[in-house]
């Protein structure tokens, strides 16, 4: 990327804050934030994991499918950039796929296989805690110390939609939050399912009719994914505008 | 299966039969309730079962006294046990002084009468798979430290799986086998159900209790078996697609 003009990065964070309002889905905002991110870029894409009690890492959100995929890679065969910025708390910048091999021997081909060439980790931090991380998947784009820091924040500003409740000095909110947050991940994931058998398509068919539903009806994905799963078996159609 | 899912496993092994334990899976949830009561140095636990099957009611108590709140929650219609459910949430309140007297207004005098000073309420669900809640009741006012909450949702996640494993007739102890495959949280397995409750229409938690049922009589990690499904190598029922 190497620098955004302030006027860019302006707009952006003014965009982020302004999904943070009472009526708010957290899958969704993270969704918007890993495609944000990604649009910083010229070539590349974004995804985020969110760690739970375990201390696991669980996939979140990612702006593409490739994204979504370079973050499965990584929970599948556990090494790979977010997993080093989970444990570490430090992002992890510029590391060419290609060297790779000996730092992640499972991630590392897989990714450059699927046309990446640079990777970089961001974690997602609260206070002393790593909640999750953030990855990046790009072309050899090389990001200094400025471009760095930008998306530090952006994964910081992720941690403040977690913690979107009012009773910010609550140390319970977070948990609340993050383990509502997970689960309505699993949601997702069961709906997808669910409109996978009953329209013959494959889950990633099933999760773009999801998505696309919920932005013709304008109800948040969420909301649309848990309709989909309690109304059962009378799911809505969701090919009608 | 990380150290502290051992750990909490055991303590519920451990945790001493009492006459008037049931046999099947209310017994050990007994056990399970008493062993947190001890582990979180709380006044009382409870386990409550909703909902998705029927009448939510209270499946299982550490003490007497404890089963009278968890009635009285469902006798009132308010309380953090039915809002951790509703809200699909942790609910952690830990100093009932702080908290508004409107939000559980007929609940918290209740509470206060029997010397309840924090509430933690977890829900029990995979999803939108809701089984129940686990409540921790503490006569000391305070939050739960970072270890008393992991271990807290661990027993959550034990409590889950024994209440699966009643609905799939699981041979005793399968809950120790079932904590990692079933919290593994593999997009797969949530995918599977999703498709298993189209194909069988059932509920989402019968839907993975069939795939356990499956994967244990074939021998197969639940992993491999809901891959085949979102695969279409394997169906369920003799339904349509």
């Amino acid at each position: 990327m190497t620098t955004v003009s302030a006027e860019r990065l302006a707009t952006l964070f003014v965009e982020v804050a302004d999904t943070l309002i009472d009526d708010f889905d957290v899958v969704e905002f993270l969704q918007m934030l890993t495609q944000r991110v990604a649009d910083l870029f010229d070539t590349g894409e974004a995804g985020l994991m969110l760690a739970d009690h375990r201390n696991r890492l669980n996939f979140m959100a990612a702006s593409d499918e490739s994204a979504r995929l370079m973050e499965l890679f990584q929970l599948q065969y556990g090494d790979g950039p977010c997993l080093d910025a989970f444990r570490t708390a430090r992002p992890v910048t510029n590391v060419n796929l290609a060297a790779a091999a000996g730092k992640w021997p499972e991630f590392a081909p897989r990714a450059a296989q699927a046309g990446f060439q640079s990777v970089h980790a961001f974690p997602l931090r609260l206070r002393r805690e790593v909640i999750g991380a953030m990855g990046v998947f790009g072309s050899a784009t090389e990001l200094d110390d400025a471009d760095t820091l930008i998306v530090q924040s952006l994964a910081d500003v992720a941690v403040i939609g977690l913690l979107q409740e009012r009773s910010i000095r609550r140390g319970e909110a977070l948990t609340e939050q993050l383990q509502g947050a997970l689960n309505s991940r699993v949601i997702i994931e069961q709906a997808k399912g669910v409109v996978a058998q009953a329209y013959g398509v494959n889950p990633d068919e099933a999760y773009a009719l999801i998505r696309a539903f919920s932005r013709n009806t304008n109800r948040h994905l969420s909301e649309v994914a848990a309709t989909i799963v309690n109304e059962l078996p009378a799911l809505p159609n969701l090919t009608t505008r | 299966m990380d150290e502290r899912a051992g750990r909490v496993l055991r303590l519920i092994t451990d945790e001493p039969v009492r006459g008037g334990d049931g046999d099947g899976v209310t017994g050990v949830l007994r056990r399970l309730c008493s062993a947190a009561e001890r582990a979180l140095s709380a006044q009382g636990v409870g386990v409550s079962v909703g909902a998705e099957a029927g009448v939510p009611g209270v499946a299982a108590v550490s003490g007497p006294a404890c089963r009278a709140l968890e009635e009285l929650q469902f006798t009132l219609g308010e309380g953090p046990c039915l809002e951790a459910f509703n809200r699909r949430r942790p609910v952690l309140v830990p100093d009932l002084a702080d908290e508004s007297p409107g939000r559980w207004p007929a609940y918290l005098p209740a509470l206060h009468e029997q010397g309840v000073q924090a509430v933690f309420a977890f829900p029990l669900q995979i999803g939108a798979a809701r089984l129940g809640t686990l409540d921790i009741f503490r006569g000391r006012p305070g939050s739960l430290t970072a270890g008393e909450l992991r271990d807290a949702l661990t027993f959550a996640d034990v409590a889950v799986t024994t209440l699966l494993d009643g609905q799939a007739q699981a041979p005793p102890g399968a809950a120790a086998d079932g904590l990692d495959e079933v919290m593994g949280q593999r997009a797969e397995v949530f995918q599977a159900q999703g498709m298993v409750s189209v194909q069988l229409r059932v509920t989402l938690s019968d839907a993975l209790a069939r795939l356990r049922a499956h994967a244990y009589a074939e021998d197969r990690a639940l992993g491999e078996v809901a891959r085949d499904v979102v695969a279409r190598r394997l169906s369920f029922g003799s339904g349509q697609s």
